[in-house]
């Protein structure tokens, strides 16, 4: 089994390396993500490049659910990258921010915004992390 | 188009947002230099012989910051003045003397970036009225220090897409209070707009609320004939936008008002007056008020926002469906814009993201 999610893995793996990091475009749209719904292979490292079309700032926070509920109850206003899947977008603006879903990790992760009534108004989409 | 010429219309908003007070203190209507709260907004809006009237009074109820609010427009304004003193008094008493008094905060305000149109400046209120899309408006009041609620964009975008004319009104407590205003006092505001187009917008109360919140106006229509509205009302009683009274406005009425300031435009006889009460929450009210008064009963699906103008073929996502009975098929031909009235909404608020 071990064998199994290993030569699995490695397969990822190596197709990850041949593509090198993949790209996904990730819209800000009246205070929505376009697309909701990301689909990743595990081991892959995607690099998200986030556009910000509104008038208004925006976040994007890639997490389990604990790294949500802190981000929801914190104080954190601005992130510049230094983590890897947090990233701020300022208005109009666009930002970049690579994570890599690491193997045998969850198999969704959330991304939201936390900015004040952002997340309760529905900012906030799913990765689905798996090799079907 | 021809039609519109004849018919004219008066439209009173008084908001009454009682239950969305608290959320939009929260939101935002709170700066670094104190606390301002809008406590009241009428507005008058009218038209008659292609030209909108448009009245509005902004009340603060004290504090050191600055705020301000965004009303979406249904053309370019050739003047922005200090209105009359009683008009908006008069016209509530008229229609509703038993009015309590109604607590409403405020609301504000497309191109790649807002083209300003005029700038002028009433008692403590910097008016600008502005062109551009909703991201443009939004960029521009952002610009100026004023943040704007997570719902902000697409109401702007919603108003944007029919016209791109807005607008903004920031109310400098500070000056206010230099000028010895006190709590309380209102300015009025008035607006003389050549259009075409005549809707109330509705949507915009919600603006900055949950979906759950109350939202509560008065709305009072004086028109040349009956009008015709989109959503048809709901009976008198019921909640939703319900239409409390539809008769002729009096003589004594419109008498009191062309003996205001600014209101000589109003006719002296003839007029229809209709008093619609809005009591339901910021979810449901999705849609405008499309108004028709040339006697053809088809106010516009689009100018009662029921239909996108970019894809006309699309409805709009309808929480509910519009009380009454079953909408006519209208063209587009609105009067008025009583929207502003609605001054509550937007709520631009001091950026204070940090707090």
């Amino acid at each position: 089994m071990a064998a199994l999610t290993l030569a699995g893995g490695l397969t990822l793996l190596h197709a990850a390396a041949g593509q090198a990091t993949q790209t996904v475009v990730v819209t800000m749209h009246h205070s929505r993500f376009q697309p909701e719904v990301v689909r990743v292979a595990p081991g892959t490292t995607v690099r998200f490049l986030l556009r910000n079309t509104d008038p208004i700032d925006h976040e994007f926070i890639l997490g389990d659910d604990a790294v949500q509920r802190r981000h929801e109850q914190g104080r954190q206003r601005e992130h510049h990258g230094e983590v890897p899947g947090e990233v701020s977008v300022a208005a109009g603006g666009q930002a970049a921010t690579t994570y890599t879903f690491r193997q045998g990790g969850p198999a969704s992760l959330q991304f939201a915004c936390h900015l004040p009534g952002h997340y309760a108004y529905g900012m906030r989409g799913v990765a689905l992390v798996s090799s079907g | 188009m021809a039609r519109r010429g004849i018919v004219g219309l008066l439209a009173l908003l008084v908001v009454v947002l009682l239950g969305a007070q608290p959320a939009l203190a929260c939101g935002g209507l709170v700066g670094p230099g104190g606390t301002v709260q809008l406590a009241r907004t009428t507005t008058l809006a009218g038209y008659h012989q292609g030209v909108e009237h448009y009245l509005t009074s902004f009340t603060y109820s004290g504090g050191g910051a600055k705020f301000g609010s965004i009303v979406p427009l249904p053309g370019v304004p050739t003047d922005v003045s200090k209105g009359g003193e009683w008009t908006l008094q008069r016209l509530i008493r008229e229609t509703q003397p038993q009015l309590e008094a109604a607590a409403a905060p405020a609301a504000f305000g497309a191109r790649s970036s807002a083209e300003v149109l005029l700038k002028t400046r009433v008692d403590a209120l910097d008016i600008t009225i502005l062109r551009g899309g909703g991201k443009a408006v939004g960029d521009w009041a952002r610009e100026r220090g004023f943040g704007l609620s997570v719902d902000a964009p697409e109401v702007l975008d919603f108003y944007a897409d029919r016209s791109p004319i807005f607008m903004a009104a920031s109310f400098d407590a500070r000056a206010a209070s230099a000028r010895g205003q006190r709590l309380g006092d209102g300015t009025p505001i008035q607006l003389t707009i050549p259009t075409a187009d005549a809707w109330v917008p509705l949507r915009i109360l919600g603006l900055g609320h949950q979906p759950s919140d109350a939202i509560q106006a008065d709305l009072y229509l004086l028109t040349d004939r009956r009008p015709a509205l989109l959503p048809a009302p709901a009976a008198a009683g019921q909640p939703g936008v319900a239409l409390e009274r539809s008769q002729p406005a009096s003589e004594l009425l419109l008498a009191d008002l062309r003996a205001d300031k600014g209101m000589s435009w109003v006719p002296a006889s003839g007029m229809w007056l209709s008093y619609l009460r809005i009591d339901t929450t910021a979810g449901r009210l999705f849609h405008d008020l499309a108004v028709d008064t040339s006697g053809r009963g088809s106010p516009s699906p689009v100018a009662a926002g029921l239909v996108d103008p970019t894809e006309p073929l699309r409805p709009v996502p309808a929480p509910t469906p519009p009380a009454g009975g079953p909408a006519p098929v209208w063209p587009w031909l609105a009067v008025g814009l009583a929207g502003a009235t609605i001054v509550a909404a937007v709520a631009l608020r001091a950026r204070a993201r940090a707090s």
